[in-house]
């Protein structure tokens, strides 16, 4: 009978589980039962981790532009399906490069990247299938009214009965009563919601939504974290970029921070707050911030906010 | 995938045919300088002009006809850099449908604009005196040879669509296109133009196209300038057309 694997090894295995995983089964074979049982069961768990899969996987991913810096130095990370990722970092710190790449508008220097399984090197096709771009500018048609911009998104991604999906979503993001105006006379939540509403269509499994609240007043940044929020429950993947610490403390649950084109810190919440010296307690007067008192003074949830529901009563 | 460019390039050209019926005034501006135009010619300067014809207004209306169709292609480019600028483009391009239905769209949108501002054009010809004994198949071969003069244009207005940096950029390209028929045969017979310019009003495009539609419409027998016609239209269609794509796949890569 051969000697058991030695612990360490064990430990590198599943640590870099995808990549090892036939060198385990390998060693499996050759060993005695109560170990051999134990490692079965690791592989076992790991199987399930690759066809489940992460949803998105980005591993040394490297960019640079003609003649200028180099935005992407290494990039890696790993996004759980049914997640909120949050890419954080400051302008210019290169994360609509990596949104770019990732929804395939883009092409790596170097790297890997996969989206829900597919690589978007060799298989654009596919990763455009199962991905929906919001990008950083409300990417709407102004000139058709919402509705038509949903049943142009649903005609594209051929959806059957594309008027009843796009008065669902119209209800769902409380776009019904501006479904017949031009979207050049929404504001600027009210196009972000449009915007988020033409993703959906077609149920990707993931969504990149790049800086969704930049520009927007406080009101309108509620209420797309709160479409935000619902998508993750729906099961949606959601990948996002954001310049805004607390955005990303609202809604992920995972949080990368971008600098220099690398990832510099990753994790959740409490395990960034971790890598800060250990916690003092202090005693501090809290004042209201101005975005607490603006939201009081002109009430706050946002849903009686934009132009087009002005006026309507509260006890609606 | 050719199901798919068909379903696409439908859908996304409903959406820019929208954008055409939605602003009429850009009818409006693509028609009304090649109207006054021929008002102009017609009433101020034709009196001075022996064209050989008892009707001014059924010699110059091809030259006006080519004109309509270079201003109205500079809003093919204007659309398609103002699609560029804003971010549906993008989201477009990260959608699963046929990548070069956009263009597409944006091609057959430009050719429908362009028919129906010709047609105004001619309508106002007709109130104008203008009058033609050609039968049908004169018509469609005048018809199609339109079509072609756009199609080929439109590729070239894709070109700067996708290239340009400003939108004055984008729309500036087509002016001297639309100056192009006035050093042609399509105001004055070029035999009546000093050497040199004569020599360049002969043998650019304009004239052999002028040429033709006139003797079509006009029942005379066509010459030899249909073929010069064709070959120039086919060619700078290629021509366009390859670059429109290149330059595309510059920009989607």
């Amino acid at each position: 009978m051969r000697s058991l694997v030695p612990m360490s090894e064990r430990r590198i295995s599943l640590d870099a589980a995808p990549r090892n995983l036939n060198r385990l089964r390998s060693l499996l074979a050759g060993l005695d039962l109560d170990a051999a049982s134990t490692l079965h069961a690791v592989v076992m768990s790991i199987d399930i981790r690759m066809t489940t899969g992460p949803a998105i996987h980005v591993h040394a991913l490297e960019k640079s532009y003609k003649d200028e810096l180099h935005v992407l130095r290494g990039v890696d990370f790993d996004v759980a399906r049914g997640s909120i990722f949050a890419l954080l970092g400051s302008n210019g710190a290169g994360k609509t490069t990596v949104v770019r790449i990732l929804s395939t508008l883009l092409r790596p220097d170097a790297g890997t990247v996969t989206v829900a399984g597919f690589d978007v090197a060799t298989q654009p096709a596919d990763v455009r299938e199962s991905i929906s771009l919001t990008g950083q500018f409300a990417a709407v048609d102004e000139i058709l009214t919402g509705r038509e911009n949903l049943i142009l998104m649903a005609r594209l991604r051929r959806v059957k009965d594309a008027g009843h999906v796009a008065d669902d979503l119209l209800a769902r993001f409380q776009l019904t009563d501006a479904a017949k105006r031009r979207v050049a006379t929404y504001s600027g939540g009210m196009r972000r919601r449009l915007d988020i509403a033409m993703s959906l269509i077609g149920n990707p499994p993931v969504i990149f939504l790049d800086e969704p609240t930049t520009g927007l007043d406080p009101q309108a940044r509620i209420e797309v974290w709160k479409c935000v929020k619902e998508l993750a429950v729906h099961g949606t993947t959601v990948l996002l970029t954001t310049q805004y610490l607390d955005e990303a403390e609202q809604l992920a649950n995972r949080i990368a921070i971008l600098h220099e084109g690398r990832i510099i810190a990753n994790g959740t919440l409490a395990e960034l707050k971790q890598l800060l010296p250990p916690v003092k307690v202090e005693y501090v007067e809290k004042q209201p911030t101005l975005e607490d008192v603006f939201l009081a003074v002109v009430g706050a949830d946002g849903k009686d906010a934009d132009a087009g529901d002005r006026g309507v009563g509260t006890n609606k | 995938m050719t199901t798919r460019f068909f379903g696409d390039t439908a859908a996304l050209t409903g959406r820019s045919l929208r954008h055409v019926t939605r602003s009429p005034d850009t009818i409006i501006t693509v028609t009304i300088m090649p109207i006054a135009l021929m008002l102009l010619f017609v009433y101020v300067f034709g009196g001075a002009i022996s064209s050989g014809s008892d009707q001014y207004v059924n010699f110059l209306l091809p030259g006006i006809l080519l004109i309509t169709i270079a201003s109205s292609i500079s809003y093919t480019a204007f659309r398609l850099f103002t699609d560029m600028q804003s971010g549906i483009f993008e989201r477009f391009q990260s959608m699963p449908i046929a990548r070069s239905s956009v263009l597409w769209a944006h091609v057959l949108t430009s050719l429908v604009a362009s028919l129906i501002s010709v047609v105004v054009v001619v309508l106002v010809a007709l109130l104008m005196g203008f009058r033609s004994g050609a039968g049908v198949l004169a018509w469609l071969a005048v018809a199609g040879i339109l079509i072609l003069f756009t199609v080929a244009l439109t590729w070239l207005a894709v070109i700067a669509g996708l290239s340009a940096k400003t939108v004055d950029g984008a729309s500036a390209f087509s002016y001297p296109l639309i100056f192009l028929p006035f050093i042609s045969s399509a105001f004055v017979l070029t035999a009546t133009m000093p050497g040199p310019v004569r020599a360049f009003a002969e043998n650019q495009p304009v004239t052999s196209i002028v040429n033709t539609i006139r003797d079509l419409y006009t029942q005379q027998p066509v010459s030899t300038d249909i073929w010069i016609a064709l070959a120039w239209c086919l060619g700078i269609l290629i021509v366009a057309y390859a670059f429109a794509m290149a330059t595309y796949h510059r920009k989607i890569a």
